[in-house]
């Protein structure tokens, strides 16, 4: 039953932290912004428009989006919400979510190619550069957990962070959450990484790999980017909230809580800061991996 | 056994067939393809019978040569390793029948078959034979039919020295091999494989002497300085034969020392597990880099052979780490993976090699940026060759996530249960592979998103045309072998634990236990990729009903308002690649020719860039230019005058003879 | 008998000495074919006690070959190249017959103190057969023209047939015949070179191949 809704709730409520995300910006520039569902109206508008396609494209701009929703609809069931573990668990489930996002980027960047623009080439150069200095980290982080609660399972892994573990190994599990932090924000195309306002071609990285896109492929672009925004949230907050009561209902509602306060945190990260230069951001990544790779030595010592 | 004997007898016959009826094509080709497709045939049925289960069998004949002995045996090991030597050698001499059409005014293609199945041949006796000698002889004859087949269009000037670069390369290795064999041979007092034992005093200077032996063979770095020469310059279906096959036959000599070396009972040391892994780092990391700065579609494909055969060497580090720190679940996965990795690879390298040459036969130039919107003009090609690019870069549902998986899970499980130098090894492992993945997915978006989508940037490959029937069927088929490999995992996995037993020297019922838990796994990943599946074929009857009523119309790709876009003003593979290649600019040594645009309306501007293999411009070149200078003062010996040279020997002879009987 | 063989073995030794001093080029063919024929009845003296048809068959084939075929050969060769003599010889042609003198005096005192694993036939066959060896080595090195090249390799393989068929009873004949090929061959071979070498340079002195080297200091 728990495991049921912890597949639910994202698929019910990513749409919704994006909303959250966007009202909190509004909110620091002191207007009043979109309302909290407004991501769900983009969704269902999107949903009931025609679409016009390129005449380079091939089917494999067509694929794009369905893959990308697929393969972030079976990570979902893959990742536990803190303490409520996940539709389905198995050990060795963490690689198998980091190479299914890996699969949804790989089709993303190709729908990308398949225009034939050099605006979106751009961002798919720009895209798999990032990702792949962040893949490391991002899977140094879960090594580092696993390590520390000594199971393979995601579900198993953040079922056994518990207060006794913060006390245990405090500082090594803060270093682990700022560089997922950093992770979290480069993966869903944050401040200071990328703008996920800005249409300006040459800034963009995310936003300009989905220009050509329109209607049903583009509403799957957004809730599957939203569901990303939630599962790799998920992650970081399973390690920051460690309220493992026992009783899920608990456990699943303080993660929920989790996740939204990680909204509003990233939509304050984005209305204090710019994005960083191009040239800067491998530096930023490397030192999230220098993050990982110092919490891990303090884990293994 | 005396099938796969068979298959070889059968082998030579078609290639000696193939060389008598050279004058025509059809008959060379047909002798040449008809004997491999049904050797392969042949030696598939005790491959896998032994394989599933059966007992090893052998066969001893004297031979006249001193100290060799004909001297044969299959077992889980050489099985394992003869199921894609004979599968793609199979495909790709179907794959080289069409292809090898246009060359036919050219030059005789008798030769090219001969050598062809003697190449196939030889392969499949390095993998059998039990003796130094036989193994030595086979392995010769691999690499000499290996250099004329990549010296095929020896007119080329690049052709003839891709060659010599392979020639020299493979027998530096072999002399180290030779060595290897003297040192094992006379500690036991028989060259045959059983008899080997290996002294603990002498197992570091072995194991060292098979990994450069074999590595060379194999394509380690540094060692690897022939790969990105001669697989371009070979015709494509042999280039997916010798990449997907014959650097395979390197890491077979490397895990059977290691049976060797196992044989003496004695635990293997830790620093071979971390050499071996920091082996197989380099390749990895360096290969997939150098990877990326190419812009010769079989040169980077080249590379990534390099940069998978550091994920084997990855996985075989990991084994060897479990069984020299005592557990066997460590070497078990780690061994698997690797091991799987060797036939994952043959797959889809065969395929994205075929894929290749398909392109450059189609397009007339393997030149990534010379192509584009070829999945159009080239549909089947393009899909296979997209299967492949994933299948390569380790994504599920295809083959090569399940042994990287398994990889992964014998790195995770070092490091959840081992002591921390252990964990620290594993972790340079997770790492490295993380990275290489995403590297590697980096380097194949570029290369099947320019080479196959977008507009054609050049007339050549506005004009490709979907290859024929002979050269489709071998891709369509190693396409379904990944995708078949990457669902039927678990199968795999089982069917792994007879291979296991052999190398790591336990039982067959330890290593099932071991590998158990891991084999449950595999279910899941299964049903996960086929929910996957299932999922897209979902949302694409989702987006079909929801678009049903509704405008699907077409127009060009959004240009900003740009009245004049052309092809040309796509993003090129060096232009994708630049961030990468930018950042690790210092490792690549990059050389760039730029002509920028000058004066306010200019008319011309050009920018180039080459990326040579830093090992070969660093440390060969200088290596070989030094000892070729040093050399050069011994010249004055080479007068050529005849009448001194045989004054020479004359003097000689007739010095010993006063010396000694006088 | 010891007479016969003594003589041939001298007869052998002779004509090598008169090859190293006779300048003209048919002359020279006509000591070769000598002593060819001089070996073929060396053969037959040898297996005098046990004549059958293997030395039967042996000697009239080294008869035919070093004794007819070969000299026709080089003949032909010779007539095309149109030349007569070898004029400056590397070695003068007295020094030279000094120099055979000497290799002479060497082979006899060298064939003292060579241990032997069977006696020899006679007691003259080694120093013969070892100053064979030597003046056929010395034709090679100081002559120019390639002709006289090859008959010095010719007299070195006599020289070597020599040791072998008075020192070995009952060789293979496998082994027998695997020289006369590599012989036949090696000539044939040369026969067709000097043929070349002549038609493109218009010579055939040896000398003047040192242009052929690639490499100029």
């Amino acid at each position: 039953m728990e495991a049921g809704l912890t597949f639910v709730l994202p698929l019910l409520l990513a749409p919704l932290l994006l909303g959250v995300i966007n009202r909190t910006k509004a909110f620091v520039a002191g207007r009043t912004g979109q309302p909290l569902l407004q991501p769900y109206h983009d969704l269902l508008k999107l949903l009931r428009k025609g679409v016009v396609y390129s005449r380079t494209a091939t089917w494999v701009f067509r694929a794009g989006p369905i893959v990308g929703l697929a393969a972030v609809l079976i990570a979902t069931a893959l990742v536990p919400l803190g303490g409520a573990p996940a539709a389905v668990g198995f050990p060795g489930d963490l690689i198998l979510v980091a190479y299914l996002l890996g699969l949804m980027r790989f089709f993303t960047v190709l729908a990308a190619l398949d225009t034939g623009s050099s605006f979106e080439g751009m961002g798919a150069s720009r895209e798999v550069t990032f990702s792949a200095l962040a893949e490391p980290t991002l899977l140094l982080g879960l090594a580092a957990v696993a390590r520390q609660t000594g199971s393979l399972s995601l579900s198993t892994m953040y079922a056994g962070i518990n207060l006794a573990t913060w006390t245990h190994v405090g500082p090594a599990l803060a270093l682990l959450a700022g560089a997922l932090l950093i992770v979290f924000l480069t993966e869903n195309a944050r401040i200071p990484i990328d703008d996920p306002t800005t249409h300006l071609e040459l800034t963009m990285i995310h936003e300009v790999m989905v220009l050509d896109h329109s209607g049903p492929d583009l509403a799957f672009i957004l809730y599957g980017s939203a569901l990303k925004l939630w599962l790799l949230g998920a992650l970081l907050v399973g390690i920051i909230v460690p309220v493992r009561t026992g009783i899920i209902w608990i456990d699943m509602v303080s993660t929920l809580a989790g996740l939204f306060v990680l909204a509003v945190v990233t939509g304050l990260i984005e209305s204090s800061m710019a994005r960083w230069r191009l040239i800067r951001l491998p530096q930023l990544l490397a030192g999230a991996g220098a993050l990982a790779a110092l919490a891990l030595a303090l884990i293994l010592r | 056994m005396l099938l796969v004997l068979l298959a070889v007898a059968l082998l030579l016959a078609s290639a000696c067939a193939a060389l008598l009826t050279q004058k025509s094509y059809r008959w060379s080709t047909g002798c040449a393809v008809g004997g491999a497709v049904a050797a392969s045939l042949l030696g598939m049925f005790p491959s896998v019978r032994i394989l599933l289960g059966a007992p090893v069998e052998s066969l001893r004949l004297p031979w006249s040569v001193p100290y060799g002995a004909f001297f044969v045996a299959v077992d889980a090991l050489s099985a394992f390793f003869l199921v894609p030597i004979f599968v793609l050698s199979a495909l790709a001499a179907v794959y080289g029948a069409e292809y090898l059409q246009t060359y036919r005014d050219r030059r005789a293609l008798g030769p090219a078959w001969f050598f062809f199945n003697l190449l196939v041949a030889s392969m499949v006796l390095v993998v059998i034979a039990r003796n130094a000698v036989l193994f030595l002889v086979a392995w010769e004859v691999m690499a000499l039919a290996s250099f004329f087949l990549v010296t095929f269009e020896d007119e080329k000037e690049s052709v003839r020295d891709a060659g010599w670069v392979y020639l020299v390369a493979t027998h530096l290795g072999t002399a180290f091999l030779l060595a290897l064999f003297i040192l094992l041979g006379s500690t036991a007092g028989s060259p045959d494989f059983d008899q080997f034992s290996v002294a603990p005093s002498q197992a570091g200077l072995l194991f060292v002497l098979a990994l450069v032996g074999f590595g060379a063979k194999a394509g380690f770095m540094p060692l690897h300085v022939w790969l990105p020469e001669a697989h371009p310059a070979a015709p494509s279906h042999v280039s997916a034969l010798m990449s997907g096959v014959m650097i395979k036959t390197g890491i077979y000599g490397l895990v059977r020392t290691f049976t060797f070396l196992a044989q003496s009972a004695a635990p293997p040391p830790a620093w071979w597990g971390w050499l071996l892994c920091a082996v197989g780092l380099t390749s990895g990391i360096f290969g997939v880099l150098f990877a990326l700065a190419q812009h010769d579609l079989k040169r980077l494909l080249a590379y990534h052979s390099v940069e998978n055969i550091g994920i084997i060497a990855l996985g075989l580090g990991v084994g060897l780490l479990g069984l020299s720190t005592g557990m066997p679940t460590l070497a078990a996965l780690g061994f698997a993976g690797g091991l799987l990795h060797v036939l994952n690879h043959a797959l889809f390298k065969g395929l994205l090699f075929l894929g290749a040459g398909a392109v450059a036969h189609a397009a007339g130039t393997r030149e990534i940026d010379h192509l584009g919107g070829l999945l159009k003009r080239m549909p089947w090609t393009g899909l296979t060759f997209l299967i492949g690019a994933v299948a390569i870069s380790g994504l599920p549902p295809l083959n090569g996530f399940v042994s990287e998986l398994l990889i992964y899970l014998g790195a995770f499980h070092g490091l959840t249960a081992a002591a921390s130098a252990t964990a620290v090894s594993v972790l340079c492992v997770i790492g490295g592979l993380a990275l290489i993945g995403g590297l590697a997915a980096a380097c194949f978006t570029k290369a099947f998103g320019i080479v196959f989508l977008g507009e054609p940037r050049s007339d050549h490959a506005a004009q490709a045309h979907e290859p024929g029937l002979a050269m489709r069927l071998p891709m369509l088929l190693l396409a379904a072998g990944c995708v078949l490999i990457g669902l039927l995992a678990p199968l795999a996995v089982h069917a792994l634990a007879p291979v296991l037993a052999n190398v790591t020297g336990l039982s067959p019922q330890v290593v099932r236990t071991h590998v158990a838990p891991a084999g449950r796994i595999f279910p899941f990943v299964t049903a996960g990729g086929i929910g996957l599946l299932g999922v897209v074929a979902a949302l694409a009857g989702v987006r079909s009903w929801l678009l049903s009523g509704r405008p699907v119309a077409t127009n060009v790709t959004w240009d900003c308002g740009y009245t004049q876009p052309t092809p040309r003003m796509q993003y090129t593979a060096s232009s994708f690649a630049q961030p990468l290649t930018d950042l690790f600019g210092i490792l690549l040594q990059t050389r760039r020719r730029l002509v920028p645009p000058t004066g306010l309306f200019p008319r011309g501007a050009s920018l180039a860039t080459d990326t040579a293999d830093v090992c070969a411009e660093r440390l060969y070149a200088p290596v070989f230019l030094g000892i070729g200078r040093g050399l050069a003062a011994l010249r004055w010996l080479q007068h050529g005058r005849v009448h001194l040279y045989v004054l020479y020997i004359a003097l000689t002879l007739v010095v010993l003879l006063i010396w000694k009987l006088g | 008998m010891d007479l016969w063989t003594d003589s041939i073995l001298v007869f052998l030794a002779l004509t090598s000495l008169l090859l190293l001093g006779s300048s003209r080029l048919f002359h020279c063919i006509r000591i070769v074919a000598f002593q060819g024929i001089l070996l073929g009845l060396l053969t037959l003296v040898a297996h005098r006690g046990a004549l059958s048809l293997r030395p039967l068959a042996l000697a009239t084939a080294i008869i035919g070959l070093k004794g007819v075929a070969f000299p026709w050969l080089l003949a032909r060769v010779l007539r095309d190249a149109e030349v007569q003599r070898e004029v400056e010889p590397l070695v003068s042609y007295t020094v030279s017959m000094l120099i055979g003198t000497l290799m002479l005096a060497l082979s006899l005192w060298l064939s003292q103190r060579l241990p032997l694993p069977t006696t020899p036939i006679a007691s003259l066959l080694v120093p013969v057969a070892l100053f064979t060896i030597l003046a056929g080595l010395f034709v090679i090195i100081s002559r120019r023209k390639a002709l006289n090249q090859v008959l010095g390799y010719l007299v070195l393989e006599n020289g070597i047939y020599t040791f072998g068929v008075g020192l070995v009873q009952g060789t293979p004949m496998v082994v027998e015949l695997g020289v006369l090929l590599d012989v036949f061959v090696a000539v044939f071979v040369m026969g067709i070179a000097l043929f070349h070498i002549n038609r493109e340079f218009d010579h055939v002195d040896a000398d003047r191949l040192v242009v052929l080297r690639d490499w100029t200091p």
